[in-house]
């Protein structure tokens, strides 16, 4: 028999709130709620995407103060008050694709879709601090993501095509 | 606007949508829907003895607790078997939840029911299930030995055996000059889409009527076999797959227990349900491929030519049969690829273990027919002393002889007829795009540098588009939109771009104005499933069938409209015009209203419609007899057999001959699927299975422990290829146009990976000079192979020998 916290008592609830995307977002959850959970079930933005559950695949990818993390290996309480990016932050002020998105889009850098969302968000990041990578750099920079549709080579295109991309709208 | 149309690379209509985060996902649906969550056993052979729930039930915000003793009518009785064959003599299958008995680790015992997902799972670990442990049978050389069983009832862990023989293989291999032997082995893999399963149900009080989204590769039937377990008119039931996060054929299988209980907890509780897996479920409750025990026997002439072919293997499938022995058929029958095989003999034995289910991943048995096939080429070319590739044109079927007739009967219980190809060109493209006649030199290079590669080629042919049939549903919409509809399902084939290509070409209406929906049967009911690279052969001509007779109404229509004769007309960017004066035209959805006649005018173009419109013809009835309503119309298509894909594919590895690393240094692809209809999406197809078949050759495998164990149930220690493990593939392509159906399209959805292991095992074998029967194979297998090839117990090559020889001759 477990010995751990009663579990027939209601959970203790916290107070969590985030920037996501710009716009600063409030919810009560357990101790235990992950950030993706948090992200997909409590703010209903579902773009983020769940694939392992234990850090590996990378589909759960989001930017936290602008780094790359995986939402799913992270309680949301522990990032009461950060700075987050989700696919859904990677569009457009009007909501049309952002380079990174168009570049996928030209390049067929997507088949399923699923492992996309993480993808995104990891080539927004790396593009940011590496405007202008050749081709391995490219392929290495996605190297922590799961496909298991494209074969990489597409998302490898994607990034080039949208360094390409933020090259000509920085111009 | 242009009007990009049939075989261009249309970009993809689905893509901005799922690139902005707005895909709806299995679990992106039912935010507010309670969550279950299963107990599974631990065991991978054990009775069931006793279930204690007693602590679950104090858990704050559980619901229902569910075992097999509550499971009623046809909810408890055994999950179907899909697919009867008169070979599987045996067939099992599994409770929803197991009833006494588990046959695997991973089998659901108990559904929970909960609040949320994390409180359903604190309630799975407060219940107690006592098992008593039986022996398991793990892998194919225990199941073929059965000294254990998995079914006490089932004699020699057998569920099938089949023996098939086109002339008499034995006597043609005792009287040819040559005779090779070979013993292989392939190792269990698994589809393993990105997203796992999911279910998600809505149970309507009010209506009578049950919603069920499921992550499905097979809506229809789901929805067949749902009404039929819960006791439902079909009429009540509607089962739609939304975003799938992909398939690869472990979702082709249905109905799992998880679908068919979420569901019928949903109408018991009267509230929504729904189950995502998490990746260890998926491990260990979905299913597997690929694991086989292979024994060939091969007589052939001087020229390298078959005279007779036969084969034994031993196919592992897992601990219950719900999807027939659809794996080993396709092995026997597309094992023959694009050869004569002279006279072929094939016996197989379908066993039991206690493991994960075996159901089609992607290739679906045709990777180890190919590999089977592949591994007696090249060891007939070592035998000889010939150049591979020329053993193998040595024996193609030729462009010529088509269709040709290999005598057997193919997985859709059709002649396996292949309608047309040409393999002797396809070969020249490789050899060309590879380099391949060049290769010695690139190898003297290595070698000088003290670096060590080979090549390796290897061909098949594809069984694709298999029937019985695909429907589809086209109508103009009066503001000139389109709307499609099909009933087969999506993952990630670019479907709502590929259909609307065909329909938009069909029609003459620009691409933009078509919205494709698939795999939900509130708008089409007929279907029979995504699998066997189908899809675009079934649905594409459908729904092209659709839209001809779509167009056909509409020019009837605008013909009375015009005072024109239908055979003069043309539709060009939805409008429909007398040929060569363009000024005298109607637009489509002008014709889409005259097709309706309204007593109502419910907006501005309604009225052209109206009664007193005076656009009538007051000589007949408004809708004419023989006519509908409507500019639309369904069509289906189903074809007399399938339609024979083809291709090759040459590798050129580095090992490393320290560390044995294996690293691909070119990749090249040759393809035929007759007629493209997008090439950018065949390419994107050939990538991704090229991809999976990387890694099936190098990394994958189900690591089963000797008690059934999985040890490498997680994407930390089953190893899938990231972006560093795929190399660069160089494509080509053929295209030879089926004769079957009217678009002369063939299937390209599995094509990449069919020929991988066979390709690496060739071109490591070639680097290392020492025969590879054993795949996947990784650095230490090779490292160890290199031992006991060193210590005389794996002999060399002949060509390696001779090689030496010339060495010391020259020397």
């Amino acid at each position: 028999m477990s010995e751990g916290a009663p579990v027939n008592a209601p959970e203790t609830l916290h107070e969590v709130t985030l920037v996501v995307n710009g716009v600063r977002r409030s919810g009560s959850v357990p101790a235990r709620r992950t950030l993706s959970d948090f992200l997909r079930h409590d703010l209903r933005l579902t773009g983020t995407h769940v694939g392992c559950e234990h850090g590996v695949c990378g589909a759960c990818t989001v930017l936290l103060e602008g780094e790359p993390v995986r939402s799913c290996l992270l309680l949301a309480v522990t990032v009461d008050g950060a700075e987050v990016t989700t696919v859904e932050g990677c569009c457009r002020g009007d909501g049309s694709l952002g380079a990174v998105q168009q570049a996928f889009q030209e390049c067929h850098g997507l088949q399923c879709g699923f492992c996309t969302p993480g993808f995104v968000t990891t080539i927004t990041a790396y593009l940011r601090d590496h405007p202008d990578p050749d081709e391995p750099a490219a392929r290495e920079a996605i190297a922590g993501n799961l496909c298991r549709c494209t074969g990489y080579q597409n998302i490898v295109a994607s990034v080039l095509r949208a360094a390409e991309l933020r090259r000509r709208e920085g111009a | 606007m242009t009007t990009r149309l049939f075989g261009e690379p249309v970009q993809r209509q689905e893509d901005p949508r799922l690139l902005s985060g707005q895909g709806r996902y299995l679990d992106d649906l039912g935010h507010d829907a309670l969550a279950a969550a299963f107990v599974r056993s631990p065991h991978a052979h054990a009775r069931v003895l006793d279930v204690d729930v007693t602590e679950a039930l104090e858990v704050d915000g559980l619901v229902a607790v569910y075992t097999y003793e509550d499971l009623e009518g046809r909810v408890g009785e055994r999950l179907p078997l899909l697919i009867p064959h008169p070979s599987l003599t045996e067939p099992r299958t599994a409770y929803a939840l197991a009833r006494d008995e588990v046959n695997h680790v991973g089998e659901a015992v108990v559904m929970v029911v909960a609040r949320d997902r994390y409180v359903a799972e604190d309630a799975c670990d407060r219940i107690r299930v006592a098992y008593e442990p039986l022996p398991p049978v793990v892998g194919v050389a225990a199941a073929r030995a059965a000294d254990r069983l998995v079914h006490g009832d089932v004699p020699g862990n057998v569920a099938a055996h089949l023996v098939e023989e086109v002339g008499d293989a034995r006597a043609a291999i005792a009287a040819a000059p040559h005779v090779l032997e070979l013993d292989l082995q392939v190792e269990r893999s698994a589809s393993m889409p990105m997203e796992g399963r999911g279910v998600y149900a809505r149970w309507d009080a009010d209506d009578r009527s049950l919603r069920v989204y499921s992550s499905t590769q097979a809506s229809t039937s789901v929805r067949a076999a749902l009404a039929a377990k819960l006791g439902l008119p079909l009429d009540r039931v509607e089962v739609i797959a939304p975003d799938v996060g992909g398939g690869f054929g472990v979702k082709i299988v249905h109905p799992w227990p998880e679908e068919i209980l979420v569901p019928w907890a949903a109408l018991r509780l009267g509230q929504e349900v729904k189950w995502v897996e998490d990746r260890r479920e998926h491990f260990v409750a979905s299913a597997h491929e690929r694991g086989q025990l292979q024994q060939v026997r091969v007589g052939f002439d001087d020229d390298g030519r078959l005279l007779g072919l036969d084969v034994a293997f031993w196919h592992d499938n897992g601990a219950y049969t719900p999807y027939g022995v659809i794996v080993p058929i396709i092995t026997a029958t597309q094992l023959l690829g694009p050869y004569k095989p002279g006279a072929y003999r094939c016996e197989w034995w379908s066993l039991y273990t206690n493991t994960v289910i075996v159901t089609p991943y992607r290739g679906a048995g045709r990777p180890q027919g190919v590999y089977a096939m592949e591994r007696t080429m090249d060891a007939i070319a070592d035998e000889l002393g010939l150049d591979r590739a020329e053993v193998r044109a040595g024996n193609f079927i030729q462009p010529e002889e088509m269709p040709y007739d290999q005598g057997l009967l193919f997985q859709d219980g059709r002649p396996l007829v292949y309608d047309s190809g040409d393999y002797p060109a396809g070969l020249e493209k490789l050899k060309g795009l590879v380099g391949w006649d060049d290769f010695e030199t690139t190898r003297e290079r290595a070698r000088a540098e003290g670096r060590r590669v080979g090549i390796g080629l290897a061909c098949y042919v594809e069984g694709t588009g298999v029937g019985p049939y695909e429907g589809g549903w086209v109508k103009v919409e009066t503001d000139g939109s389109v709307v499609v509809a099909t009933g087969l399902t999506t993952q990630g084939q670019g479907h709502q771009t590929a259909f609307a290509q065909i329909v938009a070409a069909e029609l003459g209406v620009p691409i933009e104005r078509v919205t494709v929906t698939t795999g939900d049967t509130r708008r089409f009911r007929y279907s029979v499933g995504t699998f066997a690279s189908r899809a675009a052969v079934m649905s594409g001509n459908a729904v092209g069938a659709a839209a001809r007779k779509v167009r056909h109404k509409a020019l009837r229509i605008a013909g009375e409209a015009l005072e024109a004769d239908p055979r003069d007309l043309e539709v060009v960017d939805g409008e429909v015009r007398v040929k060569g004066v363009p000024s005298a035209s109607i637009p489509l959805a002008t014709v889409a209203v005259l097709s309706n006649p309204l007593r109502y005018a419910f907006d501005e173009q309604a009225k052209l419609a109206t009664q007193f419109a005076g656009t009538a013809d007051l000589s007949r009835p408004p809708v004419p007899e023989g006519e509908e309503p409507g500019l639309e119309a369904t069509g289906y298509y189903s074809p007399p057999r399938s339609t024979f894909a083809s291709g090759m594919h040459a590798v050129v590895v580095e090992t490393d001959p320290e560390t044995a690393e294996i690293r691909v240094l070119r990749y090249c692809v040759v393809h035929d699927c007759g007629t493209l209809v997008n090439p950018m999406i065949v390419e994107g197809q050939v990538h991704g299975g090229v991809a999976q078949g990387v890694g099936g050759a190098l990394y994958e495998r189900m690591a089963y422990d000797e008690s059934g164990q999985l040890l490498n149930a997680s994407y930390m220690d089953f190893l899938m290829p990231y972006s560093t493990e795929v190399p660069h593939i160089e494509t080509d392509h053929l295209e030879t146009p089926s004769p079957l159906n009217p678009l002369g399209i063939k299937g390209a959805g599995e094509a990449g990976v069919i020929p991988g292991m066979a390709v690496f095992a060739a071109a490591i074998e070639d680097a290392e000079g020492f025969r590879i029967s054993r795949m996947p194979i990784s650095p230490s297998e090779l490292h160890d192979l290199r031992l006991r090839h060193a210590a005389g117990e794996v002999p060399p090559l002949r060509r390696h020998l001779r090689h030496h020889d010339d060495q010391e001759d020259s020397g």
